[in-house]
């Protein structure tokens, strides 16, 4: 038996091995003696090591019985070494990234590519990738003029949200946090559209009632935007839940940051997804700051796709700046989810370049030179060098595409700040499918307050 | 008044809290018994069922009329819920639409709310309701407010259900009157069933609404019998129920005080008083039509509710009622609550806690005037 612990120790190439030894001896001794008091003992006997009696009462056919532990859970083997493992103890290396482009924007030699890029997906995404840069910095530019109250960009991020984006059908049901604006783009949501959510005027399909990119879209199965961190998570169960019964050939996605994945609902999320079997992929951009909180904060665990195996699910790092390698591991993981109808987690590696939103000042809390390192490694250069390199794409072609890209911000931005706001009785609907008595009384007192005082209501909201 | 009792819903009137008889009446609910050979024929063609019977039959009834009704919760499945409401469906129905889950009340509740957005109508079972102050986040930030922050885009057809209110010594934490915590929730809408008639009818609209309808089941309630209307008869949500008809005073009360209140008025009428009794069902929107009607009418009312007093389901009513009736009433509203305590566990002090029919005849007397009995 003794030989037998000395080849587990060995298995494990565990440092501790020898004390590991010396407490299995001791251990031994031990329940050789208790094992002659009790005939009910759980562990393995050892039968010569420690030199005592072995127990009378066990004959070797019971001890071959109780090799493993059967419990309402499932069955495990017995083993009488103590050994704790994760924590100080981990013999596990983390989890490792996958990637396909390095930093400067070469091809990696021999990178696994399950799931080549053609060149109309390889340049779609790229143009997104441009737009959405755009977007991100003169939509900033907007907030601090005044023209809106707030905004988030994602610079450091674009790879992720679109690298992923591409990888999905239009039929997968996505569920996303706030800094995933590449992801709707993606799907088709127009610059326009976004300043007009922006703006919160009567052409936004949330009538005016959320604040800035709190995005939602029914057309392109992009669900509206909760402020709440993490609530999607379980939706997005919910929403594969929803899709498994209607036996459609779909998954459902959820993304979430580093910080939100400590929330309660991440674990309930993916501890419900695993067990239930829901089609979900759980794709996580860890990209190392929750407003202030480094994710040297966050957890002490193997980021987040460390934690994946412990709740039965199969998990991925993957480079978050690399689009090549995101599109990738988007697209194998949403094969293992639709095919074999289980949850899947990827876990996104980038780096927030700008500030956590328009509240925010990150230079107090970060230093100026790692912000400076993450920009030398941009994911949109990364990608537009290895389309250069593929002869997708040309210089000469990239500045007419930002400049297109401004020209078109710029004019959506003065269209969706010139068109009228929604009127004030959308405060009072679609609370409910139909109005109840209280809320009309409440409607009437509104209106009938602001006729009177009509500096009460905004000048820009009709009053009707 | 002897012939108005016969008005009355089949359902026996509980005895005081904690009196054998109580629970000998609430374990085996039976009409009286009459010698009339014709009320024997008429009985034997009525169905009578116990309250968890008849929101099965009705949860039965909608999830064969409806493919994308389903229900999810603890226990909820193979086991038949822990109040029997869900018993031996999974047989007819499966799995996947009778779905056990983990035990976090916060993630189902927001596994219900993507669901119901992605064309399901989830019914959400809390083992209790308590339970659900877990799931408070998903009710409030998300279930009441997406159909709202979304422009109308995606709608949340949720019916969230369990058993709530005091039971017998189940302590503090399983004691919980929810209603007063969700009644602020915009976007939500919540109803109270009292009788096995009501309860199967008012569920099976509530499944069939697209509002997110919060439906408080109580746990005393599950064994009381009554009639139950057949598979397309539905409750209207927001209506209110006369439970009897009277001049004197109309007496509010919903779930289970609504029996506390009827065994009050066994005695008043005995006393010479004629109280309208009326049961709230719809907590909100409350139902000022049948509220209004009846003050004008009686001019006096009560309120008997199981919440604590500070910011209870009478709270908000005995504020919409000054409000809007003030010059109908010729006193104030009167609220019968429980005390702002933790439920105790010990017997008598629980039964303290809680409004027994002796108060509500105090307060009818003090607001009608003390009567020679007839």
């Amino acid at each position: 038996m003794l030989a037998a612990w000395r080849t587990v120790a060995q298995r494990r190439q565990c440092p501790r091995a020898p004390a590991l030894l010396a407490a299995a001896r001791h251990l031994a001794s031990q329940t050789a003696t208790a094992s002659a008091q009790s005939a009910s003992v759980a562990a393995e006997v050892p039968s010569s090591s420690s030199g005592s009696e072995p127990s009378a009462r066990l004959s070797s056919s019971s001890q071959q019985q109780e090799e493993r532990m059967d419990f309402p859970g499932g069955s495990v083997p017995f083993t009488a070494a103590m050994s704790f493992l994760g924590g100080t103890f981990s013999p596990r290396a983390p989890l490792p990234c996958y990637r396909t482009i390095d930093s400067a924007g070469l091809a990696i030699a021999d990178a696994d590519i399950p799931h080549e890029l053609d060149q109309e997906t390889a340049v779609k995404m790229y143009k997104t990738m441009v737009t959405l840069q755009t977007v991100d910095v003169i939509f900033y530019e907007a907030q601090r003029q005044g023209r809106f109250s707030f905004y988030m960009t994602s610079s450091g991020e674009e790879a992720t949200a679109i690298g992923s984006a591409a990888a999905l059908t239009n039929d997968d049901v996505i569920f996303s946090q706030y800094r995933e604006q590449g992801v709707i783009m993606y799907r088709g949501f127009s610059v326009q559209d976004m300043a007009h959510q922006c703006f919160g005027n009567i052409h936004e399909q949330g009538k005016g009632r959320q604040m800035p990119i709190h995005y939602g879209s029914k057309s392109l199965n992009f669900h509206t935007i909760s402020s709440t961190l993490a609530t999607q998570l379980p939706h997005a169960v919910g929403a594969a839940y929803a899709l498994k019964l209607q036996k459609r050939n779909a998954c459902a996605v959820a993304y979430f940051g580093e910080g939100a994945a400590s929330e309660g609902d991440f674990h309930a999320a993916l501890n419900f997804a695993a067990t239930l079997k829901a089609p979900v992929v759980f794709i996580c951009r860890n990209n190392g700051w929750a407003i202030s909180t480094p994710a040297t904060d966050q957890y002490r665990g193997d980021g987040i796709a460390g934690r994946g195996p412990g709740y039965g699910m199969a998990s991925l790092r993957v480079d978050g700046g690399d689009a090549r390698a995101v599109y990738n591991a988007t697209a194998a993981a949403r094969k293992i989810a639709v095919e074999q109808q289980v949850p899947v987690l990827v876990e996104a590696m980038s780096y927030r370049s700008g500030h956590h939103s328009t509240s925010d000042d990150s230079s107090r809390y970060r230093a100026a030179e790692e912000m400076r390192q993450w920009r030398a490694r941009d994911p949109v250069a990364r990608f537009q060098r290895w389309l250069v390199d593929q002869g997708w794409w040309s210089d000469a072609q990239d500045t007419s595409a930002r400049q297109e890209a401004r020209r078109d911000v710029i004019k959506a931005l003065e269209t969706a700040q010139k068109a009228p706001k929604p009127p004030l009785s959308a405060m009072f609907e679609d609370v409910y499918a139909r109005m109840p008595w209280h809320l009309e009384k409440q409607q009437a007192e509104v209106f009938a307050h602001v006729r009177t005082h009509p500096d009460a209501c905004p000048a820009d909201i009709p009053v009707k | 008044m002897a012939a108005a009792s016969c008005t009355l819903r089949s359902t026996p009137l509980p005895a005081a809290v904690g009196s054998p008889a109580a629970r000998s009446l609430l374990a085996a609910s039976t009409r009286p018994v009459r010698a009339n050979q014709r009320c024997l024929v008429v009985k034997a063609q009525k169905r009578e069922l116990m309250m968890w019977e008849a929101l099965r039959e009705g949860l039965d009834e909608e999830m064969e009329r409806d493919p994308t009704v389903c229900l999810m919760g603890e226990d909820v499945g193979h086991y038949g819920g822990s109040y029997k409401v869900s018993h031996g469906l999974y047989k007819k129905y499966g799995d996947m639409r009778l779905l056990d889950t983990p035990i976090c009340e916060n993630g189902f509740m927001g596994m219900g709310v993507g669901a119901a957005m992605t064309g399901l109508r989830p019914i959400v079972e809390g083992m209790n309701m308590g339970f659900l102050l877990l799931a408070f986040n998903q009710i409030s930030n998300n279930c009441g407010m997406l159909h709202y922050t979304s422009g109308g885009q995606f709608k949340v057809p949720m019916v969230i259900r369990g058993p709530g209110g005091v039971g017998r010594q189940l302590g503090a934490e399983h004691s919980q009157r929810l209603e007063s915590y969700f009644q602020s929730i915009p976007g939500v809408q919540l109803v109270a069933c009292s009788t096995a008639a009501n309860s199967k009818a008012l569920l099976k609209s509530a499944i069939r609404s697209d509002n997110p309808i919060i439906f408080f089941e109580h746990v005393l309630l599950y064994n009381v019998k009554g009639e139950v209307h057949g598979p397309d008869y539905c409750q209207c949500l927001e209506r209110a129920e006369l439970v009897r008809e009277g001049t004197d005073v109309t007496i509010f009360c919903y779930s289970r005080m609504r029996y506390v209140v009827m065994q009050a008025v066994a005695e008043l009428e005995k006393q010479g008083y004629n109280p309208e009794v009326v049961d709230l069902i719809s907590l909100k929107p409350f139902d000022m039509e049948t509220i209004s009607k009846s003050i004008k009418k009686t001019r006096k009312a009560i309120i008997v509710e199981e919440c604590m007093k500070t910011g209870g389901i009478g709270a908000s009513l005995s504020a919409v009622i000054h409000e809007s009736l003030f010059n109908e009433l010729d006193h104030e509203v009167l609220r019968l609550s429980s005390q702002d305590v933790p439920t105790s566990y010990a017997y008598e002090l629980e039964a303290a806690t809680i409004v027994q029919p002796e108060k509500v005849v105090a307060a009818v007397h003090k607001v009608c005037g003390v009567r020679v009995a007839a």
